[in-house]
């Protein structure tokens, strides 16, 4: 008497046929021996790949070198994106589960569950295929795809060290925040096309928020173009080359708010809480990619980790130095990778702790709040950079006390946040509690 | 296969028409049965133009589970277990009011200890419920932190629980004439020391998400509720202290030894808002653990030594006649209407639960608010649907 | 107030409409006369004695005995912390009383419930429909003689 709907049998047909029994016959025997070798093929690999262009150079159309230069770091750029949103999925488990006083992901992987997101991958790949009947079905395939690829390409022209960009442009800043703003109508696109009314509502937050908060993000951003007189990223990080103290965030009072003007806007233009209206788990149950599971769901959800990373990387290179050491001198894309993801850990931080805020109180805390103060950032940056120069002395030297202040203050949050992490830290078995200290592993 | 075919009448045009002036482009959202935050099956249909919500009508029964109609069928001590699961989250509680509905009309009269037991255990039954409450109004909110620590210290509880009487949620430890099993060794130790842990970790909750900015600015001023209209819809427990009436059955009508004990009654004061707010109910709830907190401590001073159950036979047989016994349940004033004809099964037993009453508010608060502001709504009435359908 | 006192400020107000009392005992309650039932709610609702503004519950009970069915009404006054209980019998063919929706609004999915489970219509009642049982459903399961339903759209329930 149950409603039991009847599976299709699935059959294989040609080619997939001749896979799947290829698969299943050498499959388990091939999987690991590629894992036995693994890093032999790699680098294998490696060098294959450095004699080919070599040969390519010497023997073959002198063009082709950079063509295959362009692929080579397009696919590097791809395998960088891919394994920041792998690391970022973990890195969230792995930060809410200690906020929340418990371990997250321990199993998958020896140490410390760092396959937690490979296996969920794996997971979201072999699941079914669920596209509602009455969805609009192009607009619904399509909306991953606008979602991730402006995400990632966001990626082309910000640099991670000297030369080590894919272009260098001169409107490199421009470039990337278009291409964020574009992530906006894969948003719209899904909760549209998904056909349910939860998820338009999810579509129609999404489109209130992402678009206003572009403005405050832009205009902050605009005040350090002014600054430094370009949009080219290159120049914006060796403006910054002289050690902690020239980095652009302390160069004057304005830029200092505008770095966090900035950051709250990105953090409600990339969709994460306290601005997590469009997704409000607790609401719209999952907002505007209700409807979309297994790997079109990983593509949003990818595309929410790369774009963080995206507006992260924006925020160091432009406020933070870039690749540029706090010691003068040093410059490395290492440097640049670690202030990204330590602002991304406080994206994370930030979600974990704070509850959401409502859509009217959002478009209340822009169009009130933050445009008006971006907009004074904005003027009181360019009148600031009007006068400090030579031709005003006295205001030259006024500006340099109040640059010596600002490294103070930022000297002192910087003390402050170690000096709370290290009190948490040396008193973490007192603060917790003494019956949850009982029953820790080893007690 | 054969397709069940169920005729689904919208029965929406029964009811208050809407003006025709204000109908543009309204969407009817079904906050269906399975919902993240409706707390159980509930299903609100909505009527809202854009993010304003019009009209707010809630569809109850997914749960109903024929309780009254299977007391009739039963014996008095068979139908504790049903108690049990009218408000899962305060099995103790529901399970004393039974009893004590019972042994009034019965004339049973409990030993000292097992009063002192019973206060004690619906005691930090009401702590576990407010925690759950707590918490999942914060993952309602979406700060998933607190809801973490709540369910974190409701462990605690839990364990307490399962040490005296074996069982998490579903009880049955409070039976008619007294209590189940006395305390294992080691109990009373552990309580004391539960208590002790859990007085600075609700100072670390008012910090997470009490006084929180953006908490503030979702719960205060929505939802208000003001206090003749919370008496008017017959709202009882938090939710009407909430709205500034002091009004609790443990200090009324004091029953089980309530009288001896000295606790406050936590009322809302429009802190944060108005009087009557989400925030308002809310906070009284963290207050009430406090409370709580004090009357356990006190109890176990208390505690004597003695039988823990009355001598009751074991087919228990009631006069004829008739009572109405409510009791302050963490989610308001659960009532047992008992009827008996003299027989070993009530002859009618009817159930008063406090979530079915403080749910019938909804739609007159939920008017004119925000989408968003449904969930808080909801989240502060604090409602279970086991209570509400019986 | 004792229950013995409110019940002489009911009777100084209505004394026909009262059927019986009784003041002592585990539930004191007035039986009043049907028709009656709408004034001596708003009675008790408004009078600067009395104040019983929390309605607790409206309890129906099937006495086919008695060839009636019984309505008890439990009031409380949170001002004055006396409680009472107001009971009205009604015809078992045809039990019909006048809603007191107008005085406790609580009284709204009470009613609902009762009609529901136990058939009693409530006259002006602004809603009246069933409430815990599927809008769909025949017949009233609280009642003594409820005939158990054998199936339920196609569906083969186990009596």
């Amino acid at each position: 008497m149950m409603y039991v709907p009847e599976r299709p049998p699935v059959e294989y047909k040609g080619l997939s046929l001749a896979i799947v029994r290829l698969a299943t016959k050498w499959g388990p025997a091939g999987i690991s021996l590629l894992l036995r070798f693994a890093w032999g093929v790699f680098f294998a690999a490696i060098v294959v790949l450095v004699t080919f262009v070599w040969a390519v150079r010497r023997f073959i159309n002198p063009l082709l070198p950079w063509f295959i230069r362009d692929v080579v770091v397009v696919v590097g750029l791809l395998a960088f994106v891919c394994i920041v949103a792998i690391i970022g999925i973990w890195g969230e488990r792995k930060v809410s589960g200690r906020i929340q006083s418990r371990l997250g992901p321990m199993r998958t992987g020896a140490w410390h569950g760092w396959a937690q997101s490979l296996a969920d991958g794996l997971k979201f790949v072999q699941k079914e295929d669920l596209i509602p009947r009455d969805a609009d079905q192009p607009l619904f395939r399509l909306a991953p795809y606008v979602a991730l690829v402006p995400a990632f390409c966001a990626y082309l022209t910000i640099p991670f060290s000297l030369g080590w960009v894919f272009r260098e442009s001169d409107v490199g800043l421009l470039f990337v925040l278009a291409m964020l703003a574009i992530e906006v109508l894969g948003v719209i696109m899904a909760g549209w096309a998904s056909n349910s009314k939860w998820s338009l509502y999810g579509a129609m937050r999404a489109a209130c928020q992402l678009v206003s908060y572009e403005i405050p993000m832009g205009l902050s951003l605009l005040a350090v173009v002014l600054s430094v007189g370009s949009l080219n990223l290159i120049e914006l990080g060796r403006a910054q080359e002289g050690g902690w103290f020239s980095w652009l965030i302390f160069r004057n009072p304005f830029l200092f708010l505008a770095f966090f003007t900035y950051y709250i806007a990105s953090l409600a233009s990339c969709k994460r809480s306290p601005f997590d209206l469009p997704e409000g788990e607790s609401e719209l149950v999952a907002g505007f990619h209700t409807e979309y599971s297994g790997f079109r769901f990983v593509m949003f959800f990818f595309a929410e980790y790369v774009a963080m990373f995206a507006v992260s990387a924006l925020a160091t290179i432009l406020f933070l130095g870039g690749w540029n050491s706090p010691v003068a001198g040093l410059c490395s894309p290492l440097w640049f990778v670690l202030k990204s993801a330590f602002l991304v850990w406080v994206q994370m931080w930030f979600r974990w702790t704070l509850p959401r805020i409502r859509i009217d109180q959002v478009m209340h805390a822009c169009v009130k709040y933050l445009l008006p103060l971006s907009l004074l950032l904005f003027v009181g940056s360019s009148l600031w950079q009007l006068y400090d120069n030579r031709a005003h002395p006295a205001f030259e030297g006024f500006a340099g006390l109040l640059h010596y202040v600002l490294g103070g203050v930022g000297l002192l949050l910087l003390g402050l946040f170690f000096a709370g992490a290290g009190y948490g830290y040396y008193n973490r078995n007192r603060l917790v509690g003494s019956m949850v200290r009982k029953h820790l592993p080893g007690a | 296969m054969k397709e069940i075919e169920f005729q689904y009448q919208s029965d929406l045009h029964q009811e208050g028409e809407i003006p025709s002036d204000i109908r543009t482009e309204e969407l009817t959202l079904n906050m269906g049965p399975q919902h993240p935050s409706t707390h159980g099956v509930l299903r609100v249909v909505l009527q809202t133009d854009g993010e304003l919500v019009l009209q707010a009508t809630p569809y109850v029964g997914y749960l109903h589970r024929c309780a009254e109609k299977i007391a009739e069928k039963v014996t008095y001590r068979q139908f504790t277990p049903y108690t049990d699961r009218l408000d899962y989250l305060a099995g103790m509680n529901n399970n004393l009011g039974f009893a004590l509905a019972v042994e009034k009309l019965g004339g049973i009269e409990v030993p000292a200890r097992a009063e002192y037991l019973r206060v004690i255990f619906a005691e930090l039954n009401r702590i576990a419920s407010h925690l759950v409450a707590t918490g999942c109004y914060g993952l309602d909110m979406g700060a998933f932190t607190p809801f973490v620590y709540c369910f974190r210290e409701r462990e605690y509880v839990l364990d307490l629980f399962e040490a005296v009487c074996g069982a998490r949620l579903t009880y049955s430890y409070i039976t008619i004439g007294g209590v189940r099993e006395d305390l294992p060794d080691g109990w009373i130790g552990r309580c004391r020391e539960f208590l002790d842990y859990l007085g600075p970790k609700i100072a670390e909750y008012n910090n997470l998400l009490s006084y929180n900015h953006i908490f503030i600015n979702r719960t205060g001023n929505v939802g208000v509720c003001p206090p003749d209209l919370a008496l008017a819809y017959g709202l009882t427990g938090s939710c009407l202290r909430g709205s500034g009436v002091k009004w609790d059955l443990r200090k009324a009508t004091p029953y089980c030894r309530y009288n001896e004990f000295d606790f406050d009654i936590p009322v809302g004061r429009g802190e944060k808002g108005t009087v009557g707010d989400c925030w308002d109910r809310y906070f009284v709830r963290i207050q009430e653990i406090g409370q709580s907190v004090r009357i356990i401590r006190q109890a176990l001073d208390k505690l004597t030594e003695g039988p823990t159950q009355a001598k009751v036979p074991r087919a228990v047989k009631l006069p004829a006649g008739e009572i109405y016994y409510e009791v302050e349940n963490p989610r308001g004033q659960l009532g047992f209407y008992l009827v008996s004809e003299g027989g070993t099964s009530p002859y009618r037993l009817k159930i008063r639960g406090p979530s079915f009453c403080n749910l019938s508010v909804l739609p007159v608060v939920a008017r004119n608010c925000l989408l968003a502001d449904v969930t808080a709504l909801l989240g502060s009435l604090d409602i279970v649907m086991g209570e509400v359908d019986r | 107030m004792t229950p013995s006192e409110i019940i002489e400020v009911l009777k100084q107000h209505d004394g026909a409409g009262i059927v019986s009392a009784v003041a002592d005992g585990l539930h004191p309650h007035v039986v009043v006369k049907m028709d009656r039932l709408p004034a001596i709610a708003a009675l008790l609702q408004s009078d600067w004695r009395l104040r019983f503004d929390l309605l607790r519950c409206i309890s129906a009970i099937d006495w086919p005995a008695k060839n009636s069915i019984e309505l008890s009404y439990d009031v409380i006054s949170t001002s004055f912390g006396h409680a009472l209980a107001v009971k009205v019998l009604l015809d078992r063919a045809n039990p019909q009383v006048e809603s007191v929706s107008v005085v406790w609004p609580a009284a709204e999915w009470h009613e609902r419930e009762a009609f529901d489970l136990m058939g009693v219509t409530f006259l002006h009642h602004p809603d009246l429909r069933r409430i815990l049982l599927p809008e769909d459903w025949t017949d009233h399961p609280l009642r003594k003689d409820y005939p158990y339903p054998v199936a339920y759209k196609g569906l083969k329930l186990n009596p």
